[in-house]
């Protein structure tokens, strides 16, 4: 972590404060909080998941925001950042309350986050509560951007369905008669199920079973013997990080790769590739995402360069979706000339703002979720190559779902 | 054992600071004090089963995330569901829960006990973490929080922080007042038995599987009174209210605090909590500081917080 | 389902049940001889698949990685039980699960520390890299078959120890009454702190022979544990032979769960549900034999 300074927003708020209580007690008054103006700066909330499954993922989008901050000097608009940042811990049952301590308790002028969608569905309903502005860099749940949307929330990762819907759309005009889909059963893995459906229903295919098991359950043999005595087309499975990594490698060992087709929503082989046995596991495998790493454009070139000298990583796509957030903020305090307190304006910059992001440029749908191309990728070696456009300025879950539009 | 007077002193002094909060505190404090309370009731709930009638259950989140569920699954989605049938139904809820749940794992005790509680516990996340009856996974919310109209009359209003603060402060009031009578009356007095020595309570006549019975609905009961509160106040419910893990800090927080007590839950929740914040602005790696901390306790304070204070306060360790 | 689709996933099922069984009998040792319940278990488990793919980096085999593994997973089970878990024996089971509860969220987070929290793959031995045609699309690994194999060698030998070996005769004995055989000149301190290690050996083992199929992830011991909770409470604790029959029920409930359909008034049912099953079996356990199908009675 850069800087090392670990602060939160209620804990931070809270040393502080209990070192003002603490003095004024010794006055025998119990004093109210004090809460110091800092009106040069602007207080971005990082609620992110720095402990726990995902913490790499917390690290990946924060180190990517705050190098796109750098780029610009550390300043946007003359105004500096301060970072306060939390551990969500991925525990939605904390989510509210966190997301609470930061807006209420801290008062910070963005809140950004998260990843587990789960902690985002606290951090949207505090949000709409409380109308501070927000930008999510991952969690990809539809509704945040079909019956929840609100004009002070933006999202500039994805929408679960929308990695899913162009595997299904490449799947049908490809004429592949049926499917079956495997996922984790829990929000993030139907969503992008039932977005592959949608395209590939569409397109005239048929699913013949939905297998789902329950999260974070990882014991897929008995699934797997299922789908071979299914013998579908084609298979179009949800999953991520270590689940993801031992799918790859039983679909292998049980002799179903070459014989039945494997895709996959594009996390499928996002961040697994380096496992031992999985890079072979996955070879050939097509998969849809908004990112890739080799996409070949100056931009991506450059962030990559960037990133990597920094942070002495290779960056994700979760870098990638830090890094649009920070972009984000950026045009929408340009706007206002660092007039933080003018919501109204930002809103509408970042609403018409045009993100060159490292991924291909991108803005945002009327429901504020990023209407943005979707790659086709094929694992080759330990790269997820991009082998095309599965679908060009993709909007979905469409916006019309939501109020605003 | 302090004289009477410094008792009343400090808790005069206490009951004045708990009614001045709101008119001198940040909203964040407030909100803060209310989580507290809602917490202190929980595991007050949780001590009557653990403290007092001697069954240490590792899934007593059931009964607090269920009652949070059905008061979301009972409000319509964009209006409010009224306070006066919405809490009764999920009071009955839980109860009922317990009731089905407390038949089968009572069959039970000791170290099945624990982990029949912690299965069905188990259980019950799936049961709303897999299927879509109450948004899976990612939970649902509450839009609009209950009316306390009653005849046209609005005595508070839950969307005020201070409101629902003054409510949450009586509940605790209400609960506390609740269980001390009921462990002062004979009842009381056969939980207590019950713990010590079932077979002698049972050799003296006394029914004890429907003593224990009635504790582990009356506590299922009241934790889902705190679930209801917390589903009010943060809006949202999902399926990890009802996990191992919000059963195992309510074991913690008795712990500290000094079960077997009634004021032991309430010092345990506050000094967790205060504890967790001061664990995250150490270090990024608190869950180690919060993991050792436990040990600790285990090892060094058995009795609690209380018990450092108090000498007749918190419950003997049985075999210790 | 036909035929061999059936024959298939019964022995899918048995051999996740095996698996469960080896970290299962760690649980139910511990807890049948020494009253100790260990919810870190779980944790031990993770340690040993973590420990399995960075020995077999370093050792390049990873027969030496579990040799070595074991063995230091052996020594960190003494030292946990003359550190702490030897301070337990006389207090309540909250106590225990408090304290275990605590070593979970240290093992978790140092395992972040040591680690990190990437998943990582261990590769299969050459020797067992195979695969056996079983029908025309599917394969069984042979890997799988070898981990089922050991699992049933140590069941078998685990019996043995504990019926036949004056080391079992001496366990027995002290869990029947500590005083009793510490009266007779036999080091009962001793004799819980090799079977405490043997209990965490045995979930770490589990660990590192299952790392190759199962992957090394943050997290993965805790379901672990939850679902050995269930096996033992099914099989009755402190019984290996109950330790095995729960495992295998589960394995083969777990495994139907996830592939059977079944609809109730057009309300599917399963595979809906299939994350409750194993715990509905418990509940059916509990209301028939409260002591579990191999518990001594209560």
């Amino acid at each position: 972590m850069k800087e090392g300074n670990f602060r939160s927003g209620g804990r931070r708020k809270f040393l502080q404060d209990a070192a003002v209580l603490g003095s004024a007690a010794a006055l025998g008054a119990l004093a109210p909080a004090i809460v110091r103006a800092q009106a040069q700066k602007v207080k971005v909330g990082l609620m992110l998941p720095y402990s726990g499954t995902y913490a790499q993922l917390g690290i990946a989008i924060e180190n990517g925001f705050r190098m796109a901050i750098e780029e610009s000097g550390g300043k946007i608009a003359g105004r500096e950042i301060e970072y306060v940042k939390l551990d969500d811990e991925s525990n939605p049952a904390k989510a509210t309350d966190n997301a609470n301590k930061l807006v209420t308790g801290d008062k910070v002028d963005v809140l950004v986050g998260t990843v587990h969608s789960g902690v985002q569905a606290g951090i949207i309903k505090i949000v709409r509560e409380t109308g501070v502005l927000h930008i999510s860099p991952n969690a990809g749940l539809n509704a945040m951007t079909t019956t929840l949307c609100a004009p002070n929330m933006f999202r500039t990762s994805f929408a679960n369905g929308q990695v899913g819907y162009p595997m299904g759309k490449v799947l049908a005009e490809r004429r592949v008669k049926n499917a079956v889909t495997l996922t984790w059963k829990y929000a993030a893995g139907e969503e992008s199920v039932n977005g592959f459906k949608d395209a590939f229903a569409k397109g005239g295919g048929k699913i013949v079973r939905d297998l789902t098991l329950p999260f974070p359950n990882v014991e897929f043999q008995s699934l797997l013997t299922e789908i071979a005595s299914l013998k579908p087309d084609a298979v179009y499975v949800f999953f991520a990080g270590g689940g993801a990594a031992k799918f790859l490698r039983d679909y292998q060992a049980a002799g179903l790769k070459g014989k039945i087709p494997l895709y996959g929503a594009g996390f499928l082989t996002d961040g697994v590739l380096e496992v031992p046995g999985v890079a072979a596991a996955a070879e050939g495998i097509e998969t849809t995402l908004h990112y890739g790493e080799g996409i070949e454009t100056a931009k991506n070139q450059a962030f990559r360069l960037s990133y990597a000298k920094t942070y002495k990583l290779q960056p994700d796509v979760y870098a990638v979706q830090g890094y649009d957030a920070a972009v984000l903020l950026a045009a929408g305090l340009k706007a206002v000339k660092g007039d933080v307190a003018n919501t109204k304006g930002m809103i509408a910059a970042m609403e018409k703002a045009e993100i060159d992001s490292p991924r291909g440029r991108w803005r945002m749908s009327k429901a504020h979720n990023p209407v943005q191309d979707l790659y086709l990728r094929k694992v080759v070696g330990t790269e997820n190559k991009v082998i095309g456009v599965a679908a060009k300025a993709l909007d979905y879950p469409p916006a019309s779902l939501c109020k605003m539009a | 054992m302090a004289s009477r007077g410094v008792r009343l002193a400090v808790l005069g002094a206490l009951a004045v600071a708990l009614v001045a909060l709101p008119f001198v505190a940040d909203k964040f404090y407030v909100q803060l004090a209310t989580k507290v309370l809602i917490l202190a009731i929980f595991v007050m709930s949780l001590d009557l089963l653990v403290g007092y009638t001697g069954l240490a259950s590792l899934g007593h989140a059931a009964f607090y995330g269920f009652a949070g569920y059905l008061l979301a699954l009972i409000t319509p989605q964009y209006e409010a569901a009224s306070l006066w049938t919405s809490l009764p139904i999920a009071l009955a809820g839980s109860a009922l829960l317990a009731l089905v749940i407390g038949t089968m794992v009572l069959r039970t005790s000791g170290i099945y006990f624990i982990m029949a509680t912690l299965a069905f516990g188990e259980m019950l996340f799936h049961v709303f973490h897999d299927t879509s009856i109450a948004g899976g996974s990612d939970g649902i919310y509450i839009y609009v929080r209950p009316v306390a109209t009653i005849f046209g009359w609005l005595p508070f209003d839950f969307e005020k922080f201070t409101h629902f603060y003054f409510v949450v402060l009586v509940a605790t009031l209400g609960v506390y007042a609740v269980l001390r009578n009921i462990l002062d009356s004979p009842f009381g007095r056969v939980i207590v038995g019950i713990r010590v020595n079932e077979q002698r309570m049972r050799s003296l006549g006394y029914h004890t599987f429907r003593y224990k019975l009635a504790c582990f609905v009356l506590a299922g009961t009241l934790a889902g009174l705190a679930g209801y509160l917390a589903a009010v106040q943060f809006g949202v419910v999902n399926p990890d209210m009802l996990g191992f893990h919000l059963s195992a800090s309510g074991l913690m927080m008795l712990i500290l605090g000094g079960m077997g007590t009634l004021v032991g839950p309430v010092i345990g929740a506050a000094a967790m909590m205060v504890l967790e914040l001061v664990f995250q602005g150490i270090s990024e790696h608190w869950l180690l500081l919060m993991g050792g901390f436990i040990v600790l306790v285990v090892l060094v304070l058995p009795h609690g917080l209380i018990g450092i204070v108090s000498r007749r306060g918190a419950r003997e360790d049985p075999h210790g | 389902m036909e035929l061999d689709t059936f024959l298939i996933q019964v022995l899918n099922g048995v051999q996740y049940g095996l698996l469960l069984f080896l970290v299962a009998s760690g649980l139910t040792l511990v807890f049948g001889i020494m009253g100790i319940i260990n919810l870190a278990h779980g944790s031990f488990y993770m340690i040993g698949a973590y420990l399995a793919w960075s020995l077999s980096q370093h050792l390049g085999s990873l027969a030496l990685a579990i040799l070595a593994g074991v063995v230091l997973t052996v020594l960190i089970g003494m030292a946990l039980e003359w550190l702490l878990i030897n301070k337990l024996y006389h207090r309540d089971h909250l106590y225990q699960v408090l304290l275990t509860y605590g070593l979970i969220l240290v093992f978790e987070e140092l395992r972040g520390v040591i680690w990190g929290n990437d998943v990582h793959g261990v590769a299969i031995p050459e020797w067992l890299g195979a695969s056996i045609r079983l029908t025309d699309t599917l394969a069984y690994p042979v890997y799988r078959l070898w981990i089922s194999a050991v699992c049933l060698v140590l069941a078998v030998l685990m019996y043995l120890l504990i019926q036949r070996t004056r080391l079992g005769m001496m366990i027995r004995a002290g869990a029947a009454n500590r005083e009793m055989v510490q009266s007779l000149g036999i080091n009962i301190q001793l004799v819980y702190r090799v079977i405490f290690a043997l209990g965490v050996a045995l979930a770490a083992f589990a660990g590192m022979i299952a790392a190759p199929v199962s992957s090394v992830f943050p997290g993965m011991g805790n379901q672990v544990l939850i679902i050995c909770f269930v096996v033992v409470v099914i099989g009755g604790i402190g019984s290996i032979k109950g330790a095995m029959a729960g495992a295998i029920l589960i394995g083969l409930v777990d495994t139907f769960g996830k592939v059977v359909e079944v609809d109730i008034g057009g309300f599917r049912v399963l595979p809906e549900l299939a994350g409750t099953t194993i715990y509905l079996l418990m509940a059916v356990v509990l209301l028939w034999r409260p002591e579990g199908i191999f518990g001594k009675r209560l």
